[in-house]
This record gives structure tokens, C-alpha cells and sequence, in this order.
């Protein structure tokens, strides 16, 4: 399945702005995205997970967040993988949260 | 300043407002802000998670890298692909200037794939034919397969250099307009912290994408709202050939994303709920290979016969299982993964659920091909509306008529707004100076924009209406139109926009209230399918995307014209214009292909 897999060492694409934080109001409209398929999968994730993350968790997803759409099109369909430990841990838990709707 | 309810309100100045950070608004912006413009770009996202990001195909123009090509086959084509109901001045205009569009975007940064020569690559799409008609051509530049994400970030970073002034995750509410009616920039309000700021400005331009989001099941990102054209029905200018809605036989039922006809092409069919291979009954030879259109007119009918899969029996299934997974692997492993992701379904093993997929606007905001909004002023049917302009998605210029070529959207994008912002460095050089803002019209708009800061402890769910909305106009408005379907739609519809006056806002902070955005959203969904439902409603004939069961044909006598759809008149009409600038018209003729 993954014979097309890259590894991908983008950390993030453009210098997080003061005004985003953890905040999940403010997580779930970072989450609203150019592509439909990453508004599915985030908005899944934040509606069912937003409330069991860990502070630091929240900053990795905060750190997923500033990549590039295409970029993270390719993590969350599984055609590369981060280089990065916790941001692959992240994309992991995302792909594997179930359609609640 | 203050307003009735005694609270300050931010007051800024500009030459230009651009409402919306796409392909189309950053392209504008980039022009105007090198002509030393001082330009503000109001985006409800971060720039560059616009919906331009996600356009993977590629961007036509005769470049004749590959095969033979020149600007005037690509017009026909166009204007075929439209069904004949193009604007022929525009699609000309278009066509001539893509080659240009292209090489600026390289020199913006955009990596075009290339050929061995060292030649921008071109590859073949559909509706591309050389020589009028004749064998096929071969003219769409790509980026690989993301050409949208290329261009958009290679023109916010221009932006940037350029010092255009962005104000990101801000959200437009309304027009400010004058007693004569030139429009005068923007309200907008902060989705950070929910501030008000009137954008005063000389010129406003609306780019602010399609609407996809009116049906159920679509290609769009949940952005894609219609806000713009929203905007422009409450500032009283008409939505133009709004019934012309592109839909894609073959998405991933309830979900939405694409299935490429790549899956058919390489063997996989449609089966119905009673195991039958339902396209034999309506491309006997062609089959699952038939136009687009004949392949999602037969789901719709079999799902409206009740011969859907599924507990609800509202979709078919697309069978790829036969095939094995050797070929699904190497040949589809893009629609395997998402296959996986989405639904939890390996097409190894199981058939994929599908149902047609709302995927372009044709219609929207009338403009001419400089971008200035354009509307009906007594016998004259394009008067512009001074300081207003619209360009890509949002607007109808129109050069994708009744239906868009692939290949034309990235294109359209480009050059109208670039169009736009010649225009309005044109019109800034006669009208140096900013008009006077009326308090009473200052007043009207800002309290218009705080009508969901109050707590309402009761009334409609913003959510349930949206989703009671796009079910109605995937019902009603979607593939399957006629009549009795389309009145009942313009029915539901019109109860819909009455219940839409009563909406509860749960969210009262101030703070990234994104219940606040979605209400607005709302409105403008609302207001969009109202222009949508009674235009299909009223085009008795099928013409481009728009097909009538009950009106097979297409009628150029009494139909080749544009519909136009405002609260104020109701429907009104407007000629084509078959006259190009400086050619031959190209006749109506049945589209064959």
C-alpha cells in the first residue's frame, strides 16, 4: 500500500501568527481548510478528540496546522510520512479516528 | 467612530478592498500592489488554504509545446464547451491572453512541469480539439498534479514581497454603498476577537470562490459558501446563470471527493441495488464510459426509481473488486487510499458507494471582460456598477457558459483577475479620491453586522438549516430536474430563507465565534439557492450542465440567453454576446463529441 511513501521533513510553512492558540474554537477554524478532504478528516478529529489532548499535544496538532495544504494532504492520505516523531504520531491518530458523521 | 449602539468602530482606508485570498483576488492584488496601490486583501482563511490550493488539473493555453495549437481553436472549443451560451468578446479576450498568464506565473515561481526540450509540458484533456473540432489537442500546463497549491503559494509570496496589506481570518458581512450606488468598500469583523472594521475603499473586488457547498454531496471545501455572491444579491445586483452547476458523475457518497472516470476506464462498472449493471440500460454501447452527464442522469434515476444500495437506497456502488488488487494497486492506488481513509472500504474487497458530486459554479456575479460588475439599468442590459468589480468563480464574465472546460478554471482565475486590476488602475487614475461615507448608510451597515452579537435563547439551529439545505438542493437542484422536482425545490427553498430570519446563536464570545461565521454563511447559501432553484425552475430546456428530464433539448430560440436572478426583480434575462472582438461569431451547432 505505501510503495509511494516519501519522507517529508517540512516543519511548517509560514510563522505561526500571535493571535492562534490552543484555544479549541481557535484549533477548529485553523482546521477549515482549501481541500474537502482535510476539512473531513481535521473537523473529525477535533470533534471527537479536541477534548482528551494534552496541552502538548494540542501545540503538535497547533504545529500540523501551519503546513501547507498539499503537504498535509500527503500526510493524512498516507503518501509520506513526517520525519518529525510526534507530528507522525498526530497524523497517525487522525487517520485512525472513525467517521462519527 | 460611533455607531447607534455607542460602541467604536475601526475605520481604514484603501485604494482597493479584494474580498477573498484565491487564485483570482491574489492575482488582482499582485498587479495593484506593483502599480503602488495601497491594497487590503480581506480573506476568511489564511491565504493559502483557499480553495485554489486544491485545483490539481492544470491551466489551457496554446502554448503548442506538445501538438499543433493556436488561441483561436482554444476559443472554439470554449465556446462549444459552453453550449453556446459564452460571452464570445470574453472567451476571445481569454483565450488570447492565457499563453501570457502562463509565462507569468513561471516568472512568479510557478514550477511548470517540463519536457525533455525544456519546454513547459502539456497534457490533453477533454473538449481540446485542434483545428476547430478536429484530432485532439493537447493544451493544459500543470505544476505535476498540484498546480493550484503552486500558483497560489508562488502569488502570496509575491503578494508579500509586493507589501499587499492582508487582513487574514477576517470575514466580509456586507457592501458599503452611496445614494448613487457606487460601492464603497466593506464591513468585515475579526474572527479572532469578533471586532468590527468599515473597510472604506475606492474600488472593491469580490473573489471569493464558488458555492459548492449548497449541495450535499460536493468537491468543495467547506469554504466554499457563496459569500460574495451572497454579498452582492443584498446590495441588490443579480446573480447570473446560476442554474449551470457542474456535477461529477462519481463521488464518494455522503463524503463527496472525487472517483476519477480513471476507475470505469480501466474496468470498473456501476451496479444498482437489485445487482444490475444499470448503465447498460442507458449507454447500451458506450455503458460505464458515457458522458458525464448520461452517467449521473442514470444514477439519479435509479436512485429516485428506488433502485439505490444502502439502508436509505440513496446511492449506487461502483465495482472494482473484479479487477484484483494487482491493477487496483498500480493503476488506482490514489482512489484505494482514499477509499481506505474515508470510508473504511478496501475496493479490493468491497464496491465503492457513489452518487453525482457537485464540483463548479458557472454562474455567479455578472461582469464584463474588465471584471466591472455589470447590471441591468432600464434598456441597457451591462451598466457597471461604479467601484465594484468580480472575478473568478464568483463571477460570471461568462466564459464557461453553460458548462466549464477542465482547464479553464485556473485560467479564468488568472486573467480576469489581472483584467480586474488594469481596469481599476484605469478607473484610480480619474477618481483619485475616496467618496463620502454617509452616517446613515455607516450606521445601517455596522448594525447589520452586530445582528448576531445579541443572545437569543431561541429559534432554528444554524447547523440543522444548512444540512436541511444542501439535502433540499441535492434533491430538488441537482441532476435530476424537472418541474414538479424543480417547484417543490423553489418551495422548500423559500421556506428555508423564512426560517432563516429566526437563527439561534449558542456561541456568544467574542473569541473565534465560529457559530457567528456559520450563521452569515448560512445567509448567503440561502440566498445563492434561491438564485439557483428558481433559475433552473424557469430554463425550460437543457442546455450545458442544466438538464431538463422534461425538456431534452436544447432551444436557442427562446433560451440562448442568460438568466438573472435578484431579490428585487425576480428572474430577468440578457442576451449572449455571440459578437467576439476581433473574429468571426461562432454559430450555435449541436455539441457532439
Amino acid at each position: 500500500m505505501r510503495s509511494r511513501l516519501s519522507v517529508i521533513v517540512v516543519k511548517r510553512s509560514y510563522i505561526m501568527p500571535e493571535y492562534v492558540n490552543n484555544d479549541p474554537a481557535n484549533l477548529k477554524w485553523q482546521c477549515r481548510r482549501g481541500m474537502l478532504e482535510l476539512d473531513l478528516l481535521l473537523n473529525n478529529f477535533i470533534d471527537n478528540r479536541v477534548d482528551t489532548l494534552t496541552e502538548d499535544e494540542k501545540q503538535v496538532l497547533l504545529n500540523l496546522l501551519t503546513y501547507p495544504d498539499q503537504i498535509l494532504l500527503d500526510l493524512l492520505l498516507g503518501n509520506s510520512v513526517s520525519s518529525d516523531h510526534a507530528i507522525a504520531a498526530l497524523v497517525d491518530a487522525i487517520r485512525s479516528t472513525r467517521f462519527t458523521s | 467612530m460611533n455607531t447607534t449602539t455607542g460602541q467604536t468602530v475601526e475605520r481604514r482606508q484603501f485604494d482597493t478592498l479584494i474580498i477573498g485570498a484565491g487564485g483570482g483576488g491574489l492575482r488582482a492584488a499582485l498587479k495593484l500592489a506593483e502599480a503602488d496601490l495601497n491594497v487590503a486583501v480581506v480573506s476568511k482563511v489564511f491565504p493559502t488554504r483557499s480553495h485554489t490550493v486544491a485545483a490539481q488539473g492544470g491551466m489551457n493555453a496554446a502554448l503548442a509545446n506538445v501538438l499543433p495549437d493556436n488561441w483561436h481553436w482554444h476559443m472554439f472549443d470554449t465556446v462549444k464547451g459552453s453550449d453556446y451560451l459564452g460571452d464570445q468578446d470574453a472567451i476571445e479576450y481569454m483565450c488570447r491572453a492565457a499563453p501570457k498568464a502562463v509565462y507569468e506565473l513561471e516568472h512568479f515561481g510557478v514550477p511548470f512541469s517540463r519536457l525533455d526540450n525544456g519546454k513547459i509540458y502539456q497534457r490533453a484533456f477533454g473538449g481540446q480539439s485542434q483545428n476547430f473540432g478536429g484530432d485532439q489537442a493537447a493544451r493544459t500546463c500543470a505544476a505535476a498534479d498540484r498546480t493550484g497549491h503552486a500558483i497560489l503559494h508562488s502569488l502570496y509570496q509575491q503578494n508579500i514581497r509586493a507589501r499587499t496589506h492582508f487582513f487574514d481570518e477576517y470575514f466580509a458581512v456586507d457592501l458599503l454603498r452611496d445614494d448613487e450606488g457606487h460601492v464603497l468598500g466593506a464591513v468585515v469583523f475579526n474572527i479572532h476577537d469578533g471586532q468590527i472594521v468599515v473597510i472604506e475603499a475606492k474600488t472593491t473586488l469580490i473573489a471569493t470562490g464558488g458555492a459548492g457547498q449548497l449541495f450535499k454531496t460536493t468537491t468543495n471545501a467547506l469554504i466554499n459558501t457563496g459569500d460574495g455572491m451572497g454579498m452582492a444579491m443584498r446590495a441588490g445586483i443579480p446573480l447570473q446563470d446560476m442554474e449551470f452547476f457542474q456535477f461529477h458523475p462519481t463521488g464518494i457518497a455522503g463524503r463527496g471527493m472525487l472517483i476519477t472516470e480513471g476507475a470505469r476506464g480501466e474496468g470498473g462498472y456501476l451496479v444498482n441495488g437489485e445487482g444490475e449493471r444499470l448503465m447498460e440500460r442507458y449507454a447500451p454501447k458506450a455503458k460505464d464510459l458515457a458522458s458525464r452527464d448520461v452517467v449521473s442522469r442514470a444514477i439519479a434515476i435509479e436512485i429516485r426509481e428506488g433502485r439505490g444500495c444502502g439502508p436509505n437506497k440513496d446511492y449506487v456502488l461502483l465495482k472494482l473488486d473484479h479487477l484484483g488488487e494487482a491493477v487496483i494497486q498500480k493503476r488506482l492506488p490514489g482512489i484505494r487510499q482514499t477509499c481506505i481513509t474515508f470510508l473504511g472500504i478496501d475496493p479490493v474487497e468491497e464496491p465503492i458507494p457513489v452518487f453525482p458530486t457537485a464540483h463548479y459554479t458557472m454562474g455567479g456575479i455578472p461582469t464584463n471582460r474588465h471584471g466591472q460588475v455589470v447590471v441591468p439599468v432600464k434598456d441597457t442590459p451591462e451598466e457597471p456598477v461604479a467601484g465594484l468589480y468580480a472575478a473568478g468563480e464568483c463571477a460570471c464574465v461568462s466564459v464557461h457558459g453553460g458548462n466549464r472546460l477542465g482547464g479553464n478554471s485556473l485560467l479564468d482565475i488568472l486573467v480576469f483577475g489581472r483584467a480586474a486590476a488594469n481596469h481599476i488602475i484605469a478607473y484610480l487614475k480619474e477618481n483619485k479620491y475616496h467618496r463620502k461615507l454617509s452616517d446613515e448608510e455607516l450606521a445601517r451597515v455596522v448594525e447589520n453586522a452586530r445582528r448576531y452579537d445579541r443572545p437569543k435563547a431561541d429559534g432554528e439551529s444554524v447547523a440543522e438549516l444548512r444540512r436541511e439545505l444542501k439535502q433540499v438542493m441535492e434533491e430538488h437542484c441537482g441532476v435530476f430536474r424537472n418541474k414538479d422536482v424543480l417547484k417543490e425545490g423553489v418551495d422548500k427553498v423559500e421556506a428555508l430563507a423564512q426560517r432563516v430570519k429566526n437563527i439561534r446563536i449558542d456561541d456568544q464570545s467574542a473569541t473565534f465565534n465560529t457559530a457567528k461565521v456559520e450563521a452569515y454563511e448560512l445567509e448567503n447559501l440561502i440566498a445563492v439557492a434561491q438564485a439557483t432553484v428558481n433559475s433552473a425552475f424557469a430554463r425550460e430546456e437543457s442546455r450545458g450542465a442544466h438538464s431538463r428530464i422534461d425538456f431534452p433539448e436544447r432551444d436557442d430560440k427562446a433560451w440562448m440567453r442568460h438568466s438573472l436572478y435578484s431579490f428585487e426583480q425576480g428572474l430577468d434575462y440578457k442576451p449572449v454576446r455571440t459578437k467576439p472582438i476581433s473574429v468571426e461569431s461562432f454559430p450555435p451547432k449541436p455539441r457532439v463529441y
